[in-house]
């Protein structure tokens, strides 16, 4: 049983950064209508930002959290004001493939300067060691990243379905041209969406350092696996993508207990039988 | 919203297009006859044809189909394990190893076709990406691809037991009689009924269901064509590099061949046979830059992107308004 709890505590984790990045394409992609290739890039560069800000800047993991999102946010706002806003009224596939490129030199850059092996990254102390719970054994910083995953999805819905930016923005989803006719700055509403998307990945980065290491390729796999989550789940609702990532990990932990030969396959796999039952995804609108 | 390819736009001369065409292929054809002769590396040569295939294989899905793969590598690679295995194992003769290949990756293509269609543009991709992802894992796990070594020393043979695969120059003339070959069953399908529909259903999906087209059967169909066609690429890859390995399954060879078509012109027909040689020159040529050519391949995604979507060949028939 030790080992079942321990698989389902990986399997959470994982449905952590599924939820943070699916969540950060839904939104980008309602805003944008861009899928976003550079996603799992980056995720890398907010655990390489992580990692930086410790080795050069000496600033700790909790600077980390905040400074980390900040950062690479910007760098989006920075991408999407001199490239992805080009691609306004073109078809949705040449976001695809020039965020694949971007993701493509992100990734090269860092590899050509890092290899392709890992860099360490201490638990901060604050959060070492673990407690037992009597049927297992939680390491407090995981725990912890469950929990203020879980926190961050249900702010970021919070304020895209409580708050009157929330509103703005849902409206501009919607129907930019009418929102714009409101006054509102359509265009600084798509960069900061972008941004905002941006940052939960470079979150989801830094939360994961500690555990999986600092790796240039660290989000170029994943991302591909969100993808799987993001057709599973459907783009439509926020709650949604927080849930189904959440499932997701939880199912794919599952596996790696029950089956482990078919723990990388299993989400793929969920894909396909989705696809097969109802095309449009769990919570989707046809699109 | 705008189609996907600014190529798609016809031509003022209705006979014009099929002149220009053929005059361009007869041309390639001369030159690709006499690389043997020309002092080019036939390695080289026929590396870029295997690519070349490839890439006019997803090409039919993309420029005319308005279908982005991006998992089409695995038609590539699963054509190249069966083809190798078959060959190294079974000791097949080479023909019926290529004609193993191609069965299975069509097979494959009517498995993945059938999943992926149920979806339309940008889902299509990521379900396609899945999906090969999905093979990659099994491909990695299966005992006869040995993981990570690949199978290594695949013996060539003799074609039809006459025709010796281990001599370079006539290995050139098989690949190259293969690659014509495939190419010309793409430029057929294109400029046949089939192509027509095709690209109404590019163009404008609703319309085309509305005139009474069953639009999932043509795009099946067109898949499976893709993915054969891709497989036969495969296949011949094998004999020429001897091999079959886990990178021509991955997703960096999809991303590759999506490259490749995309700076060749996505959309016309020499478009990807241009791309290919690009990139097999700058693969050959910038092997020693190491991770660079990740950045430069993202830096030519970036720039086709934002500057020239039509392509290099695109470019170049829309200058002189003819249909390349």
């Amino acid at each position: 049983m030790q080992a079942l709890y321990a698989q389902l505590l990986v399997g959470l984790i994982n449905g952590s950064f599924y939820a943070l990045l699916s969540l950060g394409l839904a939104i980008i992609f309602g805003m944008l209508n861009i899928i976003n290739f550079a996603h799992g890039a980056l995720y890398m560069m907010g655990a390489f930002c992580a990692y930086f800000l410790l080795s050069v800047g000496g600033l700790s993991y909790w600077w980390a959290l905040v400074l980390a999102p900040i950062v690479v946010g910007l760098f989006g706002i920075l991408l999407e004001r001199t490239m992805l806003q080009r691609l306004a009224g073109l078809d949705h596939l040449y976001g695809l493939l020039l965020t694949f490129g971007i993701a493509l030199i992100l990734q090269g850059v860092f590899q050509n300067y890092f290899g392709s092996s890992g860099l360490p990254y201490a638990i901060p102390d604050l959060l070492t060691g673990g407690v037992n719970l009597g049927f297992m054994y939680l390491p407090i910083y995981r725990g912890w990243v469950v929990i203020f995953s879980l926190a961050v999805c249900v702010a970021t819905w919070f304020v895209i379905e409580r708050t009157k930016f929330g509103a703005y923005l849902r409206a501009a989803t919607e129907n930019p041209t009418l929102v714009r006719a409101f006054g509102i700055n359509v265009p600084r509403m798509i960069a900061l969406t972008y941004g905002l998307g941006v940052g939960l990945a470079a979150l989801a980065g830094v939360l994961s350092a500690p555990i999986n290491q600092v790796r240039p390729l660290m989000g170029a796999d994943l991302i591909i696996v969100v993808f799987a989550v993001v057709v599973i789940g459907g783009m439509g609702s926020i709650m949604g993508s927080i849930i189904t990532g959440f499932t997701l990990g939880v199912i794919e932990g599952l596996t790696k207990y029950l089956y482990p030969e078919a723990s990388n396959t299993v989400v793929f796999v969920l894909m396909v039988l989705v696809l097969l039952v109802k095309p449009t995804g769990l919570t989707g609108r046809a699109a | 919203m705008t189609t996907l390819t600014t190529n798609s736009i016809a031509n003022s001369k209705p006979t014009a297009p099929v002149r220009d065409e053929i005059r361009t292929f007869i041309i390639l054809t001369a030159l690709l006859v006499a690389v043997p002769i020309s002092g080019l590396y036939p390695f080289f040569v026929m590396n870029a044809l295997c690519l070349a295939l490839f890439a006019c294989a997803f090409n039919l899905l993309i420029g005319y189909g308005g279908l982005l793969s991006f998992g089409h590598a695995v038609f590539l690679g699963t054509a190249g394990y069966i083809t190798a295995h078959a060959l190294k194992v079974w000791t097949v003769s080479p023909e019926l190893g290529i004609v193993l290949g191609v069965a299975a990756s069509t097979a494959l293509g009517v498995v993945t076709g059938l999943v992926a269609i149920r979806r339309q543009g940008i889902y299509f991709s990521m379900i396609t990406l899945a999906l090969s992802q999905l093979v990659y894992f099994i491909y990695l796990e299966a005992p006869f691809t040995h993981g990570e070594d690949g199978i290594q020393g695949v013996p060539q043979g003799k074609l039809f037991a006459f025709i010796d695969l281990t001599n370079p120059i006539v290995l050139y003339y098989v690949v190259l009689a293969v690659f014509l070959a495939g190419f010309f069953l793409i430029y057929r399908s294109i400029n046949s009924p089939f192509g027509e529909v095709l690209k109404s259903i590019r163009e404008n999906e609703p319309r085309a269901i509305s005139l009474g087209y069953k639009t999932d059967h043509y795009k099946l169909l067109a898949f499976i064509l893709s993915a054969g066609l891709a497989g036969l690429a495969g296949a011949m890859k094998v004999f020429v590099a001897q091999n079959a390995s886990l990178t021509d399954v991955y997703w960096t060879m999809s991303g590759e061949v999506v490259l490749i078509t995309l700076l060749g012109g996505l959309g016309t027909v020499f478009g990807p046979v241009v791309g290919a040689f690009i990139i097999a020159a700058m693969q050959e040529y910038l092997a020693s830059f190491g991770q660079w050519v990740l950045v430069i391949q993202g830096t030519i995604f970036v720039i086709c992107v934002l500057t020239f979507r039509r392509g290099i060949v695109g470019e170049v028939a829309h200058y002189f308004k003819m249909s390349l």
